[in-house]
């Protein structure tokens, strides 16, 4: 028992709770955005994997890291705007044309990976982002090694969050998309373009999943294989409810998945013996389960989610 | 007209082959309360939105204080003064009030909202018209009163000048429609100028200064409140004569129906306590209240969507438990829901559908629907009851309220039910609509139907029924004879006003 409250001891899993929560942190304010403007977007797993892999090319192919994170945001941001051409424009089902971006993107992802990187019995690598040091703080004991070891895009993606939340709750453009998640005719009589607000969400809030994705690449690990992304997504998708569409809340909820995510992980070391190492995988799924059911049930869910907004209809 | 604040110049405007708007002009002056009266379809809805910028018209303009407004842009509507209050409140029931009413007010790059500024102004705003409401508020917590007062607030947030009502009173309980009367007319006396979309005779002579005719996108009248009356405009509104039927005398017969002491309990709260009445067959019973005080259980109650906690109910002499909505069609009691759109018909399913639903096995040959048979059904509904613009095959939701409602009292009184149970069945329907429905449930009366009235209209209850109770927070009143009930005993009953007294006198 003593070994498994050491896991929690240990500044190494609280350094690994910040790595392993960043993707998710991006990806689930990119799909709250979008959310919160009424747009449903399960595109966010080919997005995720499609930045992972565009971001990794960027700099295999000399760009720098920074541009190499620019890269994944303006393709995440186009497969955006694919999705609200499709779903806002043609107010066809948010579903079915999420679903269609993923799996494009996804197999898209490969093929230009293969076309571009020879085949090679290990993954060619490039030099990812570092963890800073900052002075005092890094030095710091315990907390230091836990807390203040992270690279700049993890630190960014924190700091996105409060951004966010204060963008969507203090502002007038926050406003103005929270009202067209809510009741677009609404906006539109008040002045507000749905139409507009739903575009700039949805395709900011892809080029976000793209960030979030190669965060993989460039930051969490060094190369691109095709199952990386391997359903983070997804998890991002149900984190939104679980944060009942607040960034705040998001942040927190991702932290937690990745409390989970890393905890189980040693705890395959120290109780791996007898038990397959699956079980361990699917403790934080469970987890993430019963986290959401709690949080769920009190979730006001934007009431005009998934519904195509056409001017002068009722 | 001298400082009007409004001029509407030869608009028409064509959907398709529908000339929905044909050159209509009108003005409203400063300060003054103009009634857009027609029936569903004359063009009322088309006219304001046009002026409010959702359509732009085929041709003519709209003139705010004298200069122009550029057609289709609803931004540019709002700047020049003019707000509009829909039927279907333009609200987010998630955000606060405050925010509802601040949303798009503001530049949206701008890094902060104002919202102590804005809250200061609400509530400056609030008190010069004795609205009050909490800004901080959930929207979707409130009343539907006093989610109406955020949309006349939002309207007057944005400083409007001129305020557009779209049928402002077809949500609205009687009392609260009283009240938003008054505090328009106060709005008036400020200096605001209004324009009140409505199909409602009484409330336009109550509240207009002035009267703007609409028929089949024409405008046709334009009258002073203080010289006309409801019978002249009912008649320019229809285009043609309307009088409602008024019941003839008649004996009831035997009791089919009785009900003692019935309590019911939905989620704790008792909704029915201790209710007693009789319905006998050839007679129409109203049951009046202001909404909201368990019309709804009652006629849930007698339709077998809802079971009793307490009481007994003898259905045609004999005792029986709780009906089921079979057994309820099986005895043959007809029923005509509130909520027509909800529980009379399903909108997206074909007129002869929903015709047949709750016969359906009738309407089964060897487990399969019969089309034709109940194709052949709802075609002689349409034809015995008037419903107009479908054919069996049309979608229901394509019927406009009235013609819905029609088929729905179709598919009840087609068979010759013993009981009906008719509730609010004329609510929101226009005047030509009202009187057919009011004719077809005479008929079903002089044919020996027992008719339960649930309404909260004193005209419809007192044209129709032969013996009134009042239903006050789920209690219902003693019977009183319509002979010697008149608006004022009634009003009282409604208010809770009755002397238990009279159970013993007029205990039938």
């Amino acid at each position: 028992m003593n070994a498994v409250i050491d896991i929690f001891a240990s500044a190494g899993l609280w350094a690994a709770v910040l790595r392993i929560a960043t993707p998710l942190i991006l990806g689930t304010l990119g799909a709250l955005l979008c959310e919160r403007s009424g747009v449903l977007n399960l595109g966010i797993e080919g997005i995720m994997t499609f930045g992972a892999m565009i971001g990794w090319l960027a700099v295999y192919n000399g760009a720098n890291l920074w541009t190499g994170l620019l890269v994944a945001a303006l393709a995440g941001g186009v497969f955006g705007l694919l999705h609200a051409a499709l779903t806002v424009t043609l107010g066809l089902s948010q579903h079915v044309s999420g679903l269609g971006v993923t799996l494009f993107a996804s197999s898209f992802s490969y093929y230009v990976f293969r076309l571009l990187v020879p085949v090679a019995g290990t993954p060619p690598t490039i030099e990812p982002f570092q963890p800073i040091d900052l002075p005092a703080l890094s030095s710091l004991p315990f907390i230091g090694p836990a807390l203040f070891t992270q690279t700049l895009p993890t630190y960014g993606a924190i700091a996105l969050a409060l951004v966010l939340g204060y963008v969507l709750f203090r502002t007038p453009l926050g406003l103005a998309i929270r009202m067209t998640g809510e009741n677009p005719h609404a906006a539109e009589a008040q002045g507000i373009n749905p139409m507009v607000m739903r575009y700039g969400a949805v395709i900011f809030g892809s080029a976000l999943m793209g960030v979030g994705g190669a965060f993989l690449t460039l930051s969490a690990f060094n190369s691109f294989f095709p199952t990386m992304v391997q359903g983070r997504g997804w998890i991002c998708i149900a984190l939104v409810v679980f944060a009942s569409w607040r960034p705040g809340r998001a942040l927190i909820g991702a932290l937690l998945f990745a409390l989970f995510d890393s905890f189980q992980l040693r705890l395959q070391a120290v109780l791996g013996g007898g038990v397959p190492y699956q079980i361990f995988l699917m403790i934080p799924y469970l987890l993430s389960i019963a986290a959401l059911v709690l949080m769920a049930r009190r979730a006001r869910v934007p009431q005009a989610l998934m519904q195509p907004y056409r001017r002068g209809e009722r | 007209m001298i400082n009007a604040a409004l001029d509407i110049c030869g608009i028409s405007k064509l959907f398709g082959n529908n000339l929905a708007n044909d050159d209509i002009s009108l003005s409203l002056g400063k300060g003054e309360i103009v009634a857009l009266l027609g029936e569903n379809g004359a063009g009322k809805t088309t006219l304001m939105n046009i002026l409010f910028g959702h359509y732009v018209p085929d041709s003519g303009k709209v003139l705010i204080e004298g200069r122009e407004l550029p057609p289709g842009k609803p931004r540019a509507a709002i700047r020049a003064g003019i707000g509009m209050v829909h039927q279907h409140f333009s609200l987010a029931p998630n955000l606060t009030v405050l925010e509802n009413v601040m949303a798009g007010t503001e530049s949206l790059w701008r890094l902060r909202s104002g919202t102590d500024a804005a809250r200061q102004k609400l509530q400056g705003i609030c008190s010069r018209f004795g609205l009050t409401v909490d800004p901080h508020a959930r929207l979707g917590d409130l009343s539907v009163g006093e989610q109406q007062r955020v949309e006349i607030l939002k309207a007057l947030y944005n400083d409007a000048r001129i305020l557009v009502l779209d049928e402002p009173t077809a949500v609205l309980t009687n009392l609260e429609s009283e009240r938003l009367f008054s505090t328009l007319k106060y709005m008036a006396r400020e200096g605001l100028s209004l324009i009140f979309i409505s199909h409602k005779l009484d409330e336009v002579m109550a509240a207009a200064d002035r009267i703007v005719v609409l028929r089949g996108g024409r405008k046709v009248a334009e009258r002073l409140a203080s010289k006309t009356n409801k019978a002249e405009l009912a008649e320019l509104m229809v285009g043609r004569k309307v009088a409602r039927p008024v019941r003839e005398p008649s004996t009831p017969r035997e009791v089919v129906l009785e009900v003692a002491g019935v309590s019911v309990i939905i989620d704790g709260v008792e909704r029915l306590k201790s209710i007693d009445f009789t319905l006998r067959a050839g007679e129409v019973l109203g049951i009046i209240g202001v909404s909201g005080n368990g019309q709804t259980t009652l006629a849930h109650l007698l339709s077998g969507t809802v079971s009793r906690d307490k009481g007994v109910v003898v259905l045609f002499g004999e005792p029986i438990g709780d009906l089921s909505v079979e057994g309820a069609v099986l005895a043959g009691i007809g029923r005509v829901p509130e909520d027509r759109n909800n529980e009379g018909a399903i909108g997206e399913m074909a007129i002869w559908e929903n015709a047949i639903l709750e016969r359906l096995p009738r309407f089964s040959r060897h487990g399969l629907v019969d089309r034709s048979a109940g194709q052949a059904f709802a075609r002689m509904i349409i034809d015995a009851f008037d419903v107009r613009g479908g054919k069996p095959t049309t979608r229901t939701r394509l019927l406009s309220g009235g013609n819905m409602q029609k088929l729905i009292l179709g598919r009840n009184l087609i068979e010759r039910p013993r009981i009906l149970i008719a509730a609010q069945p004329a609510r929101g329907l226009d005047e030509g609509a009202v009187a057919a429905v009011h004719e077809r449930l005479l008929q079903a009366r002089r044919e020996g139907t027992a008719v339960l009235l649930i309404s909260e209209d004193l005209d419809e209850v007192m044209a129709l029924a032969d013996r009134i109770q009042a239903i006050v927070n789920g209690r219902l009143s003693p019977p009183v004879s319509a002979q010697e009930a008149d608006a004022t005993k009634l009003g009282l009953m409604m208010a809770g006003e009755w002397n238990e007294e009279h159970e013993i006198s007029d205990a039938l």
